[in-house]
């Protein structure tokens, strides 16, 4: 029998307390995998999820989409399973597994039943270890993306994200579609997937959260067999981006469609940057909380010119944007513009009011306990914390950090990161009133 | 891979139901007949609050299409002691989350907060449910909201606009052809008046279900339900639910959408198809068997096999069946081809695959996998009490009841291979069906 070792750290409950009795457990396999644990045996299955930092940011050279081609055949044929008997396996145990592939990140998402644990595990095991990327495999899912590539060559929401990723961030990973292209993608070799599959899913870079009816010696013994077989090391992460996107105006791509979409970005700052917090209430105030923002009144509210406005921070690993979206018919998508641009500097030369930022901090304060609904949703928030290389009380103390943001701070911050004439539009669609189109 | 093709046509898409059978679920009627249902988890100190109205966008008057969903926009505009926009304010203010959405037979509002504020969203909730105040300037602007929402769903998504063709041609006389948003010229003419008139006679506590969800005592809500739901007067002369019923069907209808915006063209028909009713649902039960046997997982459907494994014309294929409706449902196939296959082979493969399986019977193997997962599903429904309480509310106002809900996993259960070959033999019959084909300006796949 395996000697299970496991430290146990219990986190501070929060002011609101999240579940009557939260905590959080950091366990160690006996192979020295980490991992963080919210036992709650109320239910008989378990939420696992497996981060792994890197991502589609790993592709190759000239191997745009390797990740993402290889990411869609880890559920077709392992081991000695083709892909429609791994499918029909999983289906027999009930159990469900997820694989996602981001610019920074690849997600395996796992839930199974108590009663099929072993058999559950040892079935994601070969997933992870032996996927078979079998040829016949390899050209239905080569397929697959080849459509969702085609199809969001004629999206306008996709357009304008990729326009603005690529004027951003040029030829970084984050200029393109982690799918690739056409022409990358119909490129793609077997042993382009094996390479690729070995510069991500490495135990270097591993962040794992489970949640549900496992116990942590349980779950030490679940972390070597699923985890303990891969690779020691991956490729080096990739090098910073740097920040091309053209101050101010707007990049028109013509596309026939009655409402125009608009993307809008100008730099950000990172996750672990001092004024991020105070960065993350003033978005909150300005266009990230739907109803309550000023966006949302102005554009909507107040004009009808949309059916929603949102901003949102973007602090990836290499590089930081600060974002929003709108769409509007094409005849009044100068004006929806104009109001952004309007809204943007006046909050950038004035901040807000003492009552918007008590406002905001009552939101987030209040909201935060109420994310941690649902074992997989908890299994996420714990993985991305350990990714985001967060302490383990952190959740006690995220709070704290929200309402210690004064109203000196979010002026500093305003000014500081609040570019009004920095603002670059994507606008895709046939918009009337605006520049020189593409 | 089939995550995203599955999300491409999520407006077709219900998953299977699935209610936990140890759940605590507790019931009321006030006086003034609103029924009330509690259902407790008191794993986290979280409530969600939903108010269900048993009126959508198929109680319309003929000619108002969209007013529905008007007025559901229209009710976050302020009564005479909320300003506009002061509840959503209100509840964000305190941690909450709010929104509302209106399908073809309910509208429904719903907040999630901290427990210990129940009472202050039932007060608010209650209060727009009779006392809704309007200006000609709200319902001028929020005008303007819906239709960029028309063109954000619907008129900048060629796929949307070839469902919304299909569905007026699947139903030639019942209001489940017109679209919960609206006919675009019909949003444009709704009025003040037309929104009072609806909400006027809908919203009305005898038209309405509470469900509260989340750790709370049920005698507390009911106290709480009392005093705050149980003052409001009932719509006296509320009308019965009887919509405009279809004709027999004679005739198969098809139908070719063409748009430059199409990037990947694909053949969907649909079968005008029987809703689970209430006491005898088993004919419902074997379409939401039959279409997770047809079509559910690529990788092990009867579809899936056939035509994207074995002769490999599809990239995608699926089946779809959703029985939660008051009227007539329908059961949809779709197949995607591969580049090379035109539209018309990929129908015909497609109509043949669907003959070799009734020839050949269903799979029993593929079958007890597929209720093992229906089984596991009440499992893992339990730790989501939100999405209990949103299945009780589309099912009360559906025609359903408690009993149909709660009876609903064992009659899925119980369901044999010839039930369903039975009923997919009557489901499948072209003088009820469209057939559509979905296609970019050169008019074919390549």
């Amino acid at each position: 029998m395996i000697r299970v070792f496991f430290s146990t750290v219990l986190a501070m409950l929060v002011a609101l307390p999240l579940r009557a009795e939260i905590a959080i457990q950091d366990v160690t396999s006996p192979k020295g995998i980490h991992a963080w644990l919210v036992e709650d045996h109320s239910i008989p299955f378990t939420a696992i999820e497996v981060w792994f930092k890197g991502g589609a940011g790993l592709d190759a050279p000239g191997k745009r989409g390797a990740t993402n081609l290889m990411v869609g055949l880890l559920e077709e044929g392992a081991g000695d399973l083709d892909s429609q008997e791994f499918a029909a396996a999983v289906e027999a145990l009930a159990a469900s597994y997820k694989f996602d592939v981001f610019d920074d990140t690849l997600i395996v998402s796992a839930q199974f039943l108590t009663e099929n644990r072993d058999d559950a595990i040892d079935l994601l095991r070969s997933a992870l270890t032996e996927p078979r990327f079998d040829e016949a495999s390899l050209e239905r899912v080569r397929g697959q993306v080849r459509s969702i590539i085609s199809g969001n060559e004629k999206d306008p929401n996709d357009i304008a994200s990729r326009t603005l990723n690529k004027l951003a961030w040029g030829d970084h990973p984050y200029g393109s579609s982690l799918n690739g292209t056409l022409e990358s993608v119909n490129s793609l070799t077997r042993d382009d997937l094996i390479e690729a599959k070995n510069a991500t899913m490495t135990r270097d870079r591993i962040h794992v959260g489970a949640v549900g009816d496992i116990t942590p010696e349980e779950l030490g013994a679940l972390l070597d067999t699923l985890l303990g077989d891969l690779p020691e090391e991956g490729a080096p992460l990739p090098a910073d981006a740097t920040y091309a996107l053209p101050r101010g105006g707007e990049t028109v791509v013509e596309f026939e469609t009655p409402q125009s979409v608009a993307i809008f970005a100008h730099e950000g700052i990172a996750r672990d940057d001092d004024d991020f917090f105070a960065l993350y209430v003033l978005n909150h105030v300005l266009g990230g909380g739907g109803f309550a923002s000023v966006l949302m009144e102005e554009v909507r509210e107040k004009r009808g010119l949309t059916y929603g406005i949102s901003t949102y921070l973007v602090p990836k690993e290499h590089g930081a944007l600060m974002m929003g979206q709108v769409a509007s018919s094409n005849d009044r998508i100068a004006e929806a513009i104009t109001v952004v641009r309007d809204v943007w500097a006046d909050i950038a030369a004035n901040g807000i009011t003492e009552k918007q930022l008590t406002d905001a901090k009552t939101f987030l304060t209040g909201a935060y306990p109420l994310r941690f609904d649902g074992n997989a949703t908890i299994a996420g928030i714990m993985a991305a914390m350990q990714s985001q290389e967060l302490p383990i009380d952190y959740i006690a103390t995220r709070n704290d950090k929200v309402n210690a943001v004064t109203l000196e701070d979010i002026k500093r911050v305003a000014a500081r990161v609040l570019k009004p004439e920095d603002l670059h539009f994507v606008v895709v669609g046939q918009p009337e009133g605006l520049g020189d189109q593409q | 891979m089939t995550s995203y093709f599955r999300n491409a046509f999520l407006a077709l898409i219900l998953t299977l139901p699935a209610v936990a059978q140890a759940e605590k679920l507790t019931t009321y009627q006030l006086d003034n007949g609103m029924d009330v249902l509690v259902l407790e988890d008191h794993r986290a100190p979280v409530v969600v609050q939903m108010v269900w109205y048993k009126a959508g966008a198929a109680d319309e008057p003929r000619g108002k299409s969209g007013i529905a969903h008007f007025l559901e926009h229209l009710l976050f505009k302020g009564t005479d002691t909320l300003a506009p926009g002061e509840l959503s304010k209100t509840v964000a203010a305190n941690g909450g989350s709010d929104n509302a959405f209106t399908s073809q037979d309910y509208t429904a509002y719903h907040q999630r907060i901290a427990s210990d504020r129940l009472e202050l969203v039932m007060r608010m909730e209650a209060d727009r449910m009779r006392n809704l105040r309007l200006s000609e300037a709200d319902v001028e602007t929020e005008r303007e909201v819906i239709l960029e929402e028309r063109n954000q769903r619907t008129e900048n998504n060629p796929g949307a606009l070839f469902a919304e063709q299909r569905n007026a041609a699947q139903y030639m006389n019942h209001p489940y052809g017109i679209p919960v948003i609206g006919w675009k010229h019909e949003m444009e003419e709704l009025s003040l008046e037309d929104s009072l008139e609806f909400y006027q006679r809908y919203y009305a506590p005898n038209n309405a279900i509470l469900i509260v969800a989340g750790d709370v005592i049920p005698e507390d809500v009911l106290a709480l339900a009392e005093k705050y739901y149980g003052v409001l007067e009932p719509t006296v002369d509320l009308p019965e639910r009887e919509r405009t019923i279809e004709p027999p069907q004679l005739s198969e209808r098809r139908l070719t959408f063409t748009d430059p915006r199409v990037a990947q063209p694909y053949v969907i028909r649909s079968y005008l198809a029987p809703e689970r009713d209430s006491g005898a649902q088993e004919e419902a039960a074997a379409l939401t068997l039959l279409a997770e046997i047809l079509g559910g997982n690529g990788a092990t459907s009867v579809l899936g096999n056939k035509l994207q494994f074995d002769t490999q014309q599809a990239i995608y294929t699926a089946a779809f069946y959703s029985g939660v409706s008051l009227d007539d449902t329908t059961f949809s196939l779709i197949i995607v081809p591969v580049p090379d296959i035109s539209l018309e082979e990929a129908e015909q493969a497609l109509d043949q695959a669907v003959a070799e399986f009734l020839e050949e019977g269903v799979d029993e193997e593929q079958l007890d996998r597929i209720k093992m997962q229906l089984r596991a599903s009440l499992i893992y429904a339990e730790d989501d009490v939100a999405g209990r309480a949103r299945q009780y509310g589309a099912s009360l106002t559906s025609g359903l009841t408690i009993e149909d809900v709660q009876a609903w996993p064992d009659v899925l259960q119980s369901i044999t291979s010839e039930q369903i070959i039975e009923a997919a033999k009557k489901v499948f019959n072209r003088n009820n069906a469209v057939t559509g084909y979905l296609m970019n300006a050169e008019g074919e796949a390549k």
